[in-house]
């Protein structure tokens, strides 16, 4: 209807054309409407969004650049930045591994559970972080489940790095999963079949066949992923045990920084994490474009 | 290569997909599986393929057990419904992938598989989309693509699943024709699934009529046409006239009034009674085994078809019958319909 309606009106010459023609769209508002509707938006995301933002960079550069840099070249700074790296490196490995093969298995088969497994990923979406740090003091701790064995043994993971990696990977499990099972369902495995009645075995169907058919969709979920990882506080803080140079990860050091008046070094560590968000979206941007391309070129 | 299929048997949950098949396909045949949606000839196609298991059965290649080897070792051409091509290489890459995944001891180098799909690609005449992308092709171009693919394994036996389903009719036709002459070319095995007859008729040496899981005959296409075996064969093939009647004492009744047919021999009991429907001669009101009211005439093509209404008995049945160009039909009109040929089957 609607290309009828633009057909005719290209075809009239322009002094014939009525002189609301912009109102002839239907879904067309009155200007007035749109203006506002337009206005809040963009107020609204200043205020809530750009301002703090703004106010993170401004903070962290107020006293200038060289007090900025040095409270980044700070050695427990250095040391929170290497906690965070390593962690966010290994949970996401670990996700990006889970995430493959739970969304390979819902996607591609049918068993008894499924909806269960489905419900269960999405479990850390719907916990509060510091529960799911929580969880972890109650299995490893002292009194926990595990604590007796476990200190029996000399092995640490509540208080130390391995609490950490473990918190943080069980809040950002859903990342990676969540992005792919949809797009593997849609997909289905004809694709799959195919190569397999050619010959192929089924690792070199992964490799081959579904792996570059997910890649895009992989990466934006090991983005997100990545970016939750990094930031992750609540469940962290639960089991990292705060021990200055040792465990604490970007987000607790701000934390603590600002608790303790150091303005500038919390809002330099703070000014990372932000400039990391940025990259992220900017990164989301891009491969959002490249998997609606992706199903475009399913689609027709 | 022949392929036989004994005692098939396969569930979906409550489903049976498969009820006791058994199918004999000699060697360069080329069989249809015709049936409507539901009927289990894609979940046969299937698991001759390997695609699909059975709960029980046996199928053999050439008397060798297939059941005791993957999709990937039964060297099977498949050719899917909406192609199946992989969307992130090109068509060259494509049809090369069967060659390029084969183990290490027996794969081919590279110039040797340039040839060889080189070839693949003049055989389906596409040689020169070999760098295009699969979104880039047309929905007949992306099934040829798709054959060439398959045979690039120099598969034993090739088995293609509603082929050219998603196509419009008349790409449909002239891949009807180009299959055909392929098949003539290679001589390879082949079963096609279709629920198109016209399809199944035109292209198959022999065709399989399955419903509800079962094979209700299985013949030339001739056969499936002119000698139908069952009820089912003979509503689905070619376009009829189905009237129910009662069969006694030698008599067709139709609504209690007796038809002048002979029963030839059916038993006694409700039946069905079938006139393909251009083997009804139209005459004046009075004549013929039935009598009817003409309610609609409408052209088409060569003949004209027109809706009559027949009384029998107090009850009005509508049934539709092709009638001569140049006939007087019109609408009101009384007219005898007599059957030139018919078929009687048990209901």
């Amino acid at each position: 209807m609607t290309l009828t309606v633009a057909t005719t009106t290209e075809q009239l010459p322009a002094a014939a054309r009525p002189a609301h023609a912009a109102r002839r769209d239907p879904r067309a508002e009155p200007w007035l409407v749109r203006a506002f509707i337009i206005g809040f938006a963009v107020l609204f995301l200043s205020l809530f969004v750009v301002l703090p933002l703004l106010l993170v960079f401004s903070s962290a550069l107020s006293k200038g650049i060289g007090f900025y840099l040095a409270a980044l070249n700070d050695p427990e700074a250095w040391a929170a930045i290497r906690l965070t790296l390593i962690t966010a490196v290994i949970s996401v490995g670990l996700n990006l591994v889970f995430g493959v093969a739970a969304a390979w298995a819902i996607a591609k088969f049918e068993f008894r559970g499924k909806t269960f497994l489905v419900t269960l990923i999405d479990l850390p979406f719907s916990v509060s972080p510091v529960i799911s740090g929580l969880v972890f003091v109650l299995l490893f701790g002292a009194q926990g489940f595990f604590g007796p064995w476990l200190m029996a043994h000399d092995i640490h993971i509540l208080f130390a790095m391995p609490a950490i990696v473990l918190a943080t990977t069980f809040v950002t499990f859903p990342f990676v999963a969540r992005e792919l099972i949809p797009l593997m369902q849609e997909q289905g495995s004809l694709e799959e079949e195919a190569a397999i009645s050619l010959g192929a075995s089924g690792w070199r169907t992964f490799w081959l066949v579904t792996l570059p058919n997910i890649k895009w969709g992989l990466l934006y979920g090991v983005l997100l992923c990545n970016a939750r990882a990094m930031g992750e506080f609540g469940a962290v803080s639960v089991v990292s045990g705060h021990i200055r140079g040792e465990t604490n990860t970007m987000p607790l050091l701000v934390e603590i920084l600002y608790n303790e008046y150091q303005t500038v070094g919390a809002f330099a560590i703070a000014s990372l994490l932000a400039l990391l968000a940025l990259i992220t979206l900017i990164a989301k941007t891009v491969l959002e474009g490249q998997i609606v391309e992706g199903q475009q070129s399913r689609d027709d | 290569m022949t392929i036989e299929v004994r005692n098939i048997v396969k569930q979906f949950g409550a489903f049976k997909a498969l009820d006791n098949v058994d199918l004999r396909v000699e060697t360069g045949e080329l069989v249809a599986l015709l049936g409507p949606s539901g009927s289990g000839k894609t979940t046969l196609l299937r698991i001759i393929a390997g695609l699909d298991w059975p709960d029980s059965g046996a199928v053999s290649f050439d008397g060798e057990d297939a059941l005791a080897r993957g999709a990937g070792e039964r060297h099977v051409g498949f050719v899917f419904q909406h192609y199946a091509l992989f969307r992130h290489m090109s068509v060259f890459e494509n049809v090369a992938f069967g060659l390029r995944v084969q183990p290490r001891a027996v794969r081919k180098d590279e110039a040797t598989i340039r040839a060889r799909v080189k070839e693949l690609l003049d055989l389906v005449q596409l040689d020169w989309l070999a760098n295009r992308y699969p979104n880039q092709l047309s929905g007949g171009q992306r099934q040829r693509i798709a054959l060439a693919r398959a045979l690039a394994i120099e598969p034993r036996i090739l088995l293609l699943d509603e082929p050219f389903g998603a196509l419009d009719a008349k790409v449909r036709k002239e891949l009807r024709k180009w299959l055909r002459s392929l098949h003539e070319e290679i001589h390879v095995t082949s079963i096609f699934v279709t629920h198109d007859q016209e399809e199944a008729l035109e292209v198959a040496n022999r065709v399989v009529v399955m419903d509800k899981g079962r094979i209700e005959q299985i013949g030339t296409p001739g056969d499936v046409y002119d000698e139908p075996a069952t009820a089912f064969v003979h509503g689905f093939i070619g376009e009829s006239v189905m009237l129910p009647v009662d069969v006694s004492d030698g008599r067709i009744r139709l609504g209690g009034e007796v038809l002048d047919l002979e029963s030839r021999e059916a038993p006694s009991g409700p039946s069905k009674l079938f006139i393909r429907r251009h083997d009804i001669s139209i005459g004046p009101a009075g004549s013929g085994a039935l009598q009817g009211a003409v309610k609609r005439v409408r052209a088409f093509g060569p003949t004209q078809r027109a809706d009559i209404v027949l009384h029998a008995a107090g009850e009005d049945t509508l049934i539709e019958i092709d009638a001569p160009r140049e006939g007087v039909l019109k609408a009101g009109d009384i007219v005898g319909l007599q059957p030139r040929r018919y078929r009687i089957f048990a209901a």
